[in-house]
């Protein structure tokens, strides 16, 4: 095999909770892999491997692949399960190609927050029992900490905190699988009831239901299937330290540190003018602004410009969330794989109304873990 | 595949104890806390203080070879004042959770801060400030956990 790793094509749900409430996991993951079967013209049989993502606490069942593994198509094959972020059950499947023991590979991953505890609930039981759940350390929690952080050190204002809500609801009105699809002013997003304070509610993701399916492949399985592959230029993936105080949560370190492995492996030296468009997984307005400076968009601090410079917007010269991204749609464990679902679909052209012209280069990031401990980023190529 | 019918939602709940051991290092960190003592250990090759006390350093990935009292003191790296209410939660909302770096010790500390008034959200933050000092309020009755510290109050030195 040539050593290149292609995505073949995706597939999501319309995104939701209203909308999707009465079907089941299995039935999510069932529709969205049967559509890129029919996408892709592939029998379930040529599939010998399904990498599933998903997880126990948000199903509240343990194993919680085994309610739909048979919905993915995976019945007595090859079919393990990533668990938490489900950027690393793509990765998982990148590497599964580039075995050279697999030449298609299938990632599906689903949750529905609709039927689960909320995402400070969840997220507690990632602190551990001795020294930071029982101080309230959860998601929530954790980006106030670091909002509040970024606040002191660079003098952020309100109403930039207020644009990054407005400007991601706002792209979510043109992506017709988001979830929160909403023209909102500044007034009304810094209006919203304080969450975790300075944060308000708007500025804050709140959970979503969804599935979301990938289909990769070698190059030549691919030059078969499609006539628009999406290249997997770079991977990069890394953590930082577990406990809160240990960290500068402004420093990013571990979202430095797997950009620059993302960006050697794809030879990328200068972010801002290779990429055309990142999705990048914003948990709070604040961790927007910090992914920018840890991919290496602009300076530390300096974050804020590239909104007040209206750089990252739709019309900007580098878009980041024209889905929408996590505020607007957040599925929790599907929502990584979302990032390069999206990704997938701006290199393909297949975007719509919130296609990014000519866009040939993007980014897929995703994080975990509290005020983002654990980060991957996956650069895309045409 | 025939008419809509209404969602069907089946209700459940897990509640499951769990033990769980601190090991040798967390028990003598919490037995600390039961004397009015917050203990670090420090790390031989970056000599950092690590609180809560460490087996090893995270960083350096060697064993922590000395105890050291630090301060019930220090000054705050940020906070956070929560208004919403979640499953397990030990405080009422609105309370402050803040990050402080206690006198001596290396690596910020999470754990609440009080003694501010929460009437007015917007009002209370203007009122604390990162790199203010602020000192920890014992429990009367102290039983070998964190939160034999109630909370860090805001102090005038
Ligand atoms: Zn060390």
């Amino acid at each position: 095999m040539s050593g290149r790793v292609a995505i073949v094509d995706v597939a999501q749900t319309k995104h939701g909770a209203p909308y999707i409430r009465n079907l089941t996991v299995s039935d999510l993951v069932y529709i969205v892999v049967k559509e890129l079967l029919e996408k892709t013209g592939i029998s379930i049989e040529d599939l010998e491997t399904i990498i599933t993502s998903s997880s126990d606490f948000w199903q509240g069942s343990g194993c919680s692949n085994v309610f739909y593994f048979d919905a993915a198509g995976a019945y007595l094959k090859d079919s393990p399960k990533v668990e938490e972020d489900s950027a690393l059950g793509f990765v998982y499947a990148f590497m599964r190609i580039l075995s050279g023991h697999f030449d298609k590979a299938l990632i599906v991953a689903v949750t529905k927050c609709s039927e689960a505890p909320s995402i400070s609930d969840i997220t507690s039981l990632n602190s551990d029992p001795f020294y930071q759940r029982p101080v309230g350390i959860e998601e929530v929690t954790a980006a106030g900490l670091q909002a509040q952080q970024y606040v002191s050190r660079y003098k952020l204002s309100d109403e930039i905190r207020a644009e990054i809500a407005v400007k991601n609801y706002r792209n979510a009105i043109n992506n017709p699988y988001a979830h929160r699809r909403m023209n909102l002013t500044i007034d009304e997003v810094l209006g919203s009831e304080i969450l975790a304070y300075p944060l308000r509610r708007l500025e804050v993701a709140d959970g979503s239901d969804g599935a979301v399916a990938v289909l990769i492949s070698s190059e030549e399985a691919a030059r078969k299937l499609t006539d628009t592959p999406v290249w997997i230029r770079g991977v990069g993936w890394s953590v930082d330290h577990y406990f809160l105080g240990d960290r500068d949560l402004l420093e990013v370190v571990s979202l430095r540190e797997a950009s620059e492995r993302a960006y050697k492996m794809s030879g990328i030296r200068y972010p801002r003018k290779q990429i055309d468009l990142a999705e990048v997984c914003e948990t709070s307005t604040v961790q927007e602004l910090l992914w920018y400076e840890g991919l290496g968009f602009c300076n530390r601090g300096e974050g804020w410009k590239l909104i007040a410079d209206g750089v990252t917007g739709m019309y900007g010269e580098l878009p980041v969330n024209p889905s929408g991204g996590v505020l607007a749609t957040n599925p929790y464990v599907a929502r990584g794989l979302i990032r390069v679902a999206e990704a997938t679909l701006q290199l393909k052209g297949e975007a719509g109304r919130r296609q990014v012209p000519d866009a040939e280069t993007a980014i897929a990031h995703s994080t975990h873990g509290a005020a983002g401990s654990h980060h991957t980023v996956i650069v895309l190529g045409r | 595949m025939g008419e809509e019918i209404e969602p069907r939602i089946i209700e459940g709940a897990l509640s499951l104890p769990y033990r769980w051991a601190t090991g040798p290092v967390g028990a003598r960190f919490l037995e600390g806390l039961k004397n009015k003592k917050i203990l670090g250990t420090r790390c031989p090759k970056c000599r950092r203080v690590l609180v809560p006390a460490r087996k090893f350093c995270p960083r350096c990935f060697v064993d922590t070879d000395e105890w050291v009292e630090v301060g019930d003191k220090g000054i705050l790296r940020t906070f956070t004042i929560i208004n919403f209410s979640f499953v397990g939660q030990v405080r009422k909302p609105p309370y402050i959770v803040g990050i402080i770096e206690l006198d001596g010790a290396d690596v910020g500390f999470t754990h609440f801060i009080g003694g501010v008034d929460l009437t007015d959200i917007e009002k209370a933050a203007r009122e604390l400030r990162p790199g203010m000092r602020v000192q920890a309020v014992w429990r009367e009755e102290r039983k070998g956990d964190i939160l034999d510290i109630e909370y860090f109050k805001p102090v005038r030195e």
